[in-house]
């Protein structure tokens, strides 16, 4: 039961500048089955916001249905949160984020949310650049119907009782590529040295934001012949493109030896500051990360940063939003009132 | 040269002053809108109530269309059932055009190419006029052509029933004020056929005379009104899937914004609209904009609710705000996506799985349509909570005379329980869903406006603090208190509209939305044979008590509407203690708007066979 109440310990954890501790970013106790991929991820989301100075209550969190959009309610437990219906999530945040731009929107999804139910919407959400941090919480199953295929299962994997895929998988960080998403990780729940940065600079990244993470299902798909089970994660991703962001007041620390590190400033302060590896490429290329794509049926998956570009205008600035927003207009400016009417109505005589 | 003499039947029948019906039937795509909208714009400038009812396809070119102008002095809205004076541009209806001409009446046609054998009613004046050959002769453009021939009706029309051209002049005046080089060949175009009339023929006895019953009115479409409406309540977010007939809604919505809110300091739109990928996504956004504190709408048609409905029964157990303007069309399936129906009644009332039940409103007209849009976004806000404005094609894409629109300047919007900033700061803990005021409505707060307003919205089992549930009493008390809720703004939603029958009578009509021209219409025509009424509309949805009352009242209530099931009538069963023989089902599901005639017609019948 969700309901159920954390003990209160730590009293002395470290405060951020809000004057939170980690705790202050939890939710209440997941409901997930013990080593789920899911709980690490709702873990990355507790230390990222911690770090950021997040305040709680200018987030807003946003799911659809399954276990992974269950976690919504396992984190920032002071913030607001809508979980929605199946698959449709992407089209509540963007109704949400077109009235309000300035709270923050983190949208958690799965595999079947996202990739089956949920496809459209995922995808016009991307072609929109809706401002937001989107979340796959990928395991390639189905868990709270106990264990079907989902649209990311890669062919020849297995399921639990031998059957194999032959259906060809939904890669969501090629999907969300080829529409014109303006952020693009894969990351394994597995790797939080990874996962917290990527989080970070998602979420501060103006527009749609998409992050992948490979999570194990350790009731429906870990085992031997699954692809996507903590050992074969393990063993075949591989990090290409490592990913921070720094806030504005922060100074880049010396941890970055000169020419490896770019950095690119992003729209509401600070910048995300990238690493590269031996074998990686300039996530500001399109075309490179094509090319690093192209070849993912081999045995190595590349995670990290894949693609960024902070120059789309994002939903609001195509739809010439005002900085007030609109939730938040008077109705006197809303309203032409009664003189304007009957000056409309002359033209309807 | 085609003239002919005007029957024995005709000549002989009383000239019919302000007191007719003109068809125009054409081919889709000829730019026949705007001749139409012409005629009857002159109409209305002369003072004389009137209202066109376009009986389209869903084609873009070439199939039948036609226009119905009723001329009606004493201000009737709905076809009368008769048809005086029919312009049969349309080889193709031609035969059936001809048909349809009442006994006494008169047919206008094309007669470049001669129809001697489409001639067989001798009961008919016809007239030809050679409107293909004259334009042709004066215009070189192909299109020009097509467009001046239907000009050319439009001023054989006003010459048969002395339609004023001065008054026609200064419409097309007005149309090509911004491009003044068309006036000229429009005007050459409608004194050819005014012309070839005046010397060739005699007047029709059909005759518009000068009047003053149009002044404080306007022409207008339901879905502008609506959409104006939505201007006025301070709706600032729109999401939409096109389908006919509502997109002029959004239309509406957007053309009105665009005059109206755009910031003039900053140039900044103080509105938003997206057209989604699809229904499901609209309704998603209207859902998400309003949770998020903006008022929000969409414009849709009964199959748009169809793929809606999870997600209204999401707003409804989760309390979010939602307008939805069903713009109904004939239905099952895609139906006939042009002509109007009253069939989303039932679908609207409960749409969604589980238990659900909505507020649905009903308008009767365009002026209806953007009072009922301000009071939905006022319900939906009150009661936290979908609501459905329930329109039709037949008002929406139609232009009806109606009083002006008029706004009240105090009027502010009712966002019902609202906690702001300051109201959170001074209360211990906010829950989402207690009834704190036991009137079934919680509070909610605006997410992000404060941290104790917090809270966490969700479409599963919820106690009333909001928090996940699967106790089954903790379940049952969230969802009796919503129940409660909807009961307790029956009283609250508009009023049904009653009038009493000149003589006293156990007979009642009782009807909705755009049938009521037609039914008022029926009631005074049947009063002149003896037959008495008394007359309710209803306007909303949970009934109004006065509904039952009046029900109770009568020994047979007529249930007219525009559907094969008697979707009203079911409601009224299900919802009130009518007695399923009081209520006698009037149904016209045809896809016509309603007919007076017709509906006199099955409730005179009915009444005799009582007898």
């Amino acid at each position: 039961m969700t309901s159920i109440k954390k003990p209160l310990v730590d009293k002395h954890l470290p405060k951020n500048r809000q004057g939170l501790t980690l705790r202050d970013y939890e939710g209440v106790a997941s409901t997930l089955c013990a080593g789920c991929g899911h709980d690490s991820i709702t873990a990355a989301f507790v230390k990222a916001f911690h770090e950021l100075d997040l305040e709680p209550h200018r987030a807003a969190k946003v799911s659809g249905i399954g276990c992974s959009s269950k976690t919504t309610a396992y984190f920032l437990g002071q913030s607001s949160g809508i979980n929605t219906v199946h698959g449709r999530m992407p089209s509540v945040a963007t109704g949400a984020a077109a009235v309000n731009p300035d709270l923050h929107y983190i949208g958690v999804s799965g595999d079947g949310d996202s990739l089956s139910i949920g496809l459209g919407q995922f995808a016009h959400a991307i072609r929109r650049n809706l401002d937001m941090l989107y979340v796959i919480e990928n395991n390639g199953v189905y868990g709270l119907t106990k264990g079907q295929f989902s649209a990311s299962a890669d062919i020849g994997t297995r399921a639990k009782y031998g059957e194999v895929n032959e259906q060809s998988p939904i890669d969501p960080v090629r999907l969300a590529l080829t529409l014109g998403a303006t952020f693009v990780a894969r990351s394994f729940s597995g790797d939080k040295e990874q996962l917290v940065p990527l989080i970070k600079a998602g979420l501060m990244h103006r527009g749609f934001a998409v992050i992948d993470v490979v999570s194990p299902c350790v009731t429906f798909n870990d085992h031997a012949g699954s692809t996507k089970s903590y050992a074969h994660t393990y063993k075949y991703y591989h990090p290409v493109v490592h990913a921070d962001f720094v806030p504005e007041e922060m100074e880049i620390t010396a941890d970055y030896a000169a020419g490896e590190a770019i950095t690119i400033p992003v729209h509401s302060g600070g910048e995300v500051v990238l690493r590269k590896t031996p074998d990686s490429h300039d996530p500001r290329d399109r075309d490179a990360a094509f090319d690093l794509l192209k070849d993912l049926d081999g045995p190595e998956i590349p995670t990290g940063l894949i693609y960024i570009d902070e120059s789309r205008p994002e939903m609001g600035e195509m739809n010439n939003i005002p900085e007030t927003p609109l939730n938040a207009i008077d109705h006197s400016k809303l309203c032409p009132g009664s003189d304007k009417l009957k000056e409309l109505m002359d033209g309807y005589s | 040269m085609n003239v002919q003499t005007q029957p024995e039947t005709a000549r002989s029948s009383a000239v019919k002053i302000n007191d007719f019906v003109l068809k125009i039937g054409n081919v889709n795509g000829t730019g026949s809108a705007s001749a139409n909208g012409l005629l009857m714009k002159a109409i209305f400038r002369m003072g004389v109530p009137v209202v066109g009812k376009n009986l389209f396809p869903s084609n873009i070119q070439g199939l039948p269309t036609w226009y119905e102008i009723r001329v009606s002095k004493d201000g009737w809205t709905a076809r009368s059932g008769n048809i005086d004076l029919m312009v049969a541009m349309n080889l193709e209806s031609y035969e059936q055009d001809l048909k349809s001409v009442s006994p006494g009446g008169a047919l206008l046609y094309d007669s470049t190419w001669p129809r001697p054998k489409l001639h067989g009613r001798d009961d008919v004046t016809v007239i030809g006029v050679p409107l293909a050959k004259m334009t042709n002769t004066e215009f070189a453009n192909a299109r020009t052509r097509v467009l001046m021939k239907n000009m050319a009706y439009v001023g054989a029309v006003a010459a048969l029933t002395g339609i004023d051209m001065a008054v026609i002049q200064s419409l097309v005046e007005e149309t090509f004020k911004a491009k003044p080089k068309l006036f000229a060949p429009n005007m050459k175009a409608l004194m050819l056929g005014h012309d070839y009339i005046t010397r060739n023929y005699d007047a029709l006895p059909l005759h518009v005379e000068p009047m003053d019953a149009t002044k404080g009115n306007i022409l207008i479409e339901g879905n502008d009104a609506a959409a104006l409406g939505c201007v006025y309540a301070g709706a600032t977010f729109g999401a939409w899937y096109p389908i006919t007939p509502s997109t002029s809604l959004m239309d509406g919505f957007k053309s009105h914004c665009q005059k109206l809110r755009v910031d003039p300091e900053t140039g900044k739109n103080n509105y938003c609209i997206i057209q989604a990928e699809d229904e499901l996504s609209a309704i998603g956004m209207v859902i998400g904009a309003n949770w998020n504190g903006a008022r929000s709408f969409t414009p849709t048609s009964g199959p748009g609710i169809s793929l809606m409905s999870e997600f209204i029964g999401f707003a409804y157990y989760a309390e979010v705000p939602a307008v939805l303007f069903d713009i109904q069309r004939v239905g099952p399936s895609t139906g006939m996506p042009t002509r109007t129906q009253q069939g989303d009644i039932t679908l609207a009332a409960y749409a969604s799985h589980g238990d659900t039940k909505h507020i649905v409103l009903f308008p009767a007209d365009p002026k209806e349509c953007f009072e009922l849009a301000v009071d939905a976004f006022d319900a939906a806000e009150r009661y936290q909570t979908p609501v459905f404005v329930l329109s039709d094609l037949d008002i929406g894409m139609n232009e009806w005379m109606v009083p002006r629109l008029e706004w009240d300047d105090a009027r502010r919007p009712d966002r019902g329980k609202v906690l702001n900033a300051e109201q959170l700061d001074k209360i211990e803990k906010f829950y989402r869903y207690m009834d704190v005021d036991g009137d079934g409505i919680p509070y909610r707060t605006i997410p992000g406006e404060h941290p104790k307003g917090a809270f966490f919205t969700r479409g599963s089992g919820h106690t009333k603090f909001g928090g996940y549930t699967e106790d089954s009493a903790a379940y049952q008390e969230v969802l009796d208190r919503i129940l409660q809720k909807w009961k307790n703004s029956a009283d609250h939603l508009p009023a049904p509209i009653i009038e009493s029958a000149a003589k006293p009578t156990r007979r009642a009509i009782l009807t909705v939305g755009g049938c009521d021209g037609a039914v008022r219409e029926a009631i005074a025509r049947m009063a002149e044979t003896g037959l008495h009424f008394d007359y309710l509309r209803v306007k909303a949805f949970p009934f109004h008590s006065e509904i039952e009352t009046f029900i109770a009242a009568h020994e047979t209530v007529f249930v007219v509407e525009q559907n094969r099931d008697g979707q009203l009538r079911q409601l009224l069963i299900n919802e009130t203690a009518a007695e399923k023989k009081q209520l006698v089902s009037i149904l016209d599901y045809s896809g016509m708007p309603a007919d007076t005639g017709l509906i006199a017609q099955m409730i005179s019948d009915h009444c005799q066979a009582e007898a």
